[in-house]
């Protein structure tokens, strides 16, 4: 099980490897796919707060009198209407109007933006935003220059809050501030990946380590969990975020895969507008759905979808994930996690096992409509559900 | 850790044989690495496995696993507590969860390993 050499690694590497995580290679990085376990760690960030090391996810810097023009022209989304301080989400096109990425636009000045990328296309994002001339900007790629935690869950303004002098309530969901997070100089945006409240901390690396221990210092008391990339994706599968490669990519245009609220066709050029437009006007082929399976068999990403007896679409994420996270209380810190006794519903329960598949658009199919899906040569019942899965209460 | 009175694979099942019944189950250090259990599908009693040849899986949050059959025979009982707690594969792997009971016709392979050579198999692997 030794990782191959060539795997790319964190600033923050050594301090998985003494939690013990399990590593895995996720995109050509080693990266902690879980620490005490998915389900416990999925948990934590639902009813208290986690700790996520996402250094592997890349940045890129526009700057430039036409930065605002360059980063509009790549991007779906109207990056011209953020204030500076605001993030927004979007999606980086082929002129054909597949996905080279999604990301997040953070304006920092109109002069300058700044992007958060997946890690795995990082290059190619950088490549492929480098390509447009025309625009009197520079495309930096900045993916060394930083660390990105990612601290998530009720409790994780509490928990940030120790360790900064920013005033943390102040910032909006989807805006951020520059300031310090234990000394260290940080872009602390309200941004996340899980559904619930939380912030993404952009550090440089060498400070890494310090602030991930004093973060997991600060968060003790509420019962902070290092979580690993496994709770990651349960997690934002119940929001059903999109994932690059699974719900989105070079083939899946932003209609079909429900963000059509990403792209302002009023904003003026975008690469892939016009082949959006087209699709718009004579109708989507597919779009993407959720689904609950009805028995205990999972779903998993790559499995045929069947509509009335006949293969229809294929399913882009499935998983088990835990039950009744929304109406779980917080538990006190330093108590285990038991199972026995108590008023709590049962904390080993997974009795939710959902998903995400693309099927034919035209089809009227609608929450509750039963399909079925292809596990290893088996059909299983599921059904259509509205997405996404968990809303965080109030 | 590893019982003495089981014999071990190289794919992290044990088997424990009694008469012409052979206990199946995976081991501590598969239940470690596939992290938190959620489905166990095995075959119903009656059905025929092969030594050496897939007889089921094991999944967890994030992977499925193949069980491969470390005897040859006939499905006599699978583990009713598996069906609705498959959890418990984290917690007992070698007592309370075991898999299936399988008749078998003949002796088990020879190369299943002691608790001893296990022990020394799953260390080289790290």
């Amino acid at each position: 099980m030794a990782a191959a050499t060539s795997l790319r690694a964190t600033a923050l590497h050594s301090v998985h490897k003494a939690l013990r995580a399990k590593m895995v290679d996720f995109g050509g990085w080693e990266m902690p796919i879980q620490y005490s376990g998915i389900l416990e760690e999925h948990r934590a960030v639902r009813t208290a707060v986690g700790l996520f090391d996402v250094s592997h996810m890349g940045e890129i810097e526009i700057r430039g009198p036409q930065a605002g023009g360059l980063t509009d022209f790549v991007t779906t989304n109207h990056a011209g209407k953020l204030a500076p301080g605001q993030v927004q989400y979007s999606g980086l096109l082929y002129s054909h109007g597949g996905f080279v990425d999604d990301i997040l636009v953070h304006k920092i000045a109109d002069d300058h933006y700044f992007l958060c990328v997946n890690a795995a296309n990082q290059e190619k994002d950088f490549d492929h935003i480098r390509a447009q001339t025309g625009f009197d900007a520079q495309v930096e790629f900045a993916g060394d220059r930083y660390a990105q935690l990612a601290i998530q869950g009720p409790h994780a303004l509490a928990t940030l809050q120790k360790l900064t002098s920013t005033e943390l309530g102040s910032i909006a969901h989807y805006h951020f501030r520059d300031g310090e997070v234990a000394g260290a100089p940080a872009r602390i945006a309200r941004t996340g990946y899980t559904g619930e409240d939380g912030f993404e901390c952009y550090i440089p690396p060498s400070h890494a380590e310090w602030v991930w221990n004093e973060l997991l210092h600060a968060g003790a008391p509420f019962g902070i969990r290092p979580c690993g990339l496994g709770a990651r994706n349960t997690l934002r599968l119940e929001s059903a975020y999109s994932l690059y490669g699974h719900e989105i990519d070079a083939s899946i245009s932003p209609l079909e895969a429900g963000l059509a609220w990403i792209v302002k066709f009023d904003k003026g050029d975008f690469l892939g507008r016009a082949a959006l437009l087209h699709q718009k006007e004579t109708g989507l082929k597919r779009r993407l759905f959720g689904f609950e399976m009805l028995g205990r068999a999972i779903a998993r990403d790559g499995c045929e979808v069947y509509l009335d007896g006949a293969p229809a679409g294929w399913v882009t994420s499935g998983s088990p994930v835990p039950s009744g996270t929304t109406t779980r209380p917080a538990r006190p810190s330093n108590e285990e996690d038991s199972c026995a006794g108590g008023a709590q519903p049962p904390c080993q329960g997974l009795n939710k096992n959902i998903g995400l598949c693309y099927l034919p658009a035209d089809r009227r199919l609608a929450p509750g409509r039963q399909i079925q899906i292809l596990i290893r040569g088996r059909l299983a019942d599921a059904v259509i559900v509205k997405t996404p899965f968990y809303k965080r209460p109030g | 850790m590893y019982p003495d009175n089981l014999r071990y694979t190289k794919e992290h099942e044990w088997v424990r044989v009694e008469g012409d019944i052979a206990t199946i189950g995976i081991t501590d250090h598969a239940q470690q690495e596939l992290g938190d259990i959620v489905y166990v599908d095995l075959p119903k009693p009656g059905a025929r496995v092969e030594q050496g040849k897939a007889l089921g899986t094991v999944e967890s949050v994030k992977a499925v696993s193949e069980i491969y059959s470390p005897v040859t025979g006939e499905v006599a009982e699978t583990n009713p507590i598996l069906t609705d707690a498959p959890e418990k594969l984290n917690e007992d792997p070698h007592g309370e969860a075991w898999l299936l009971k399988v008749r078998i016709s003949g002796p088990p392979s020879a190369e299943l390993m002691t608790a001893a050579e296990y022990e020394s198999y799953i260390g080289e692997e790290k």
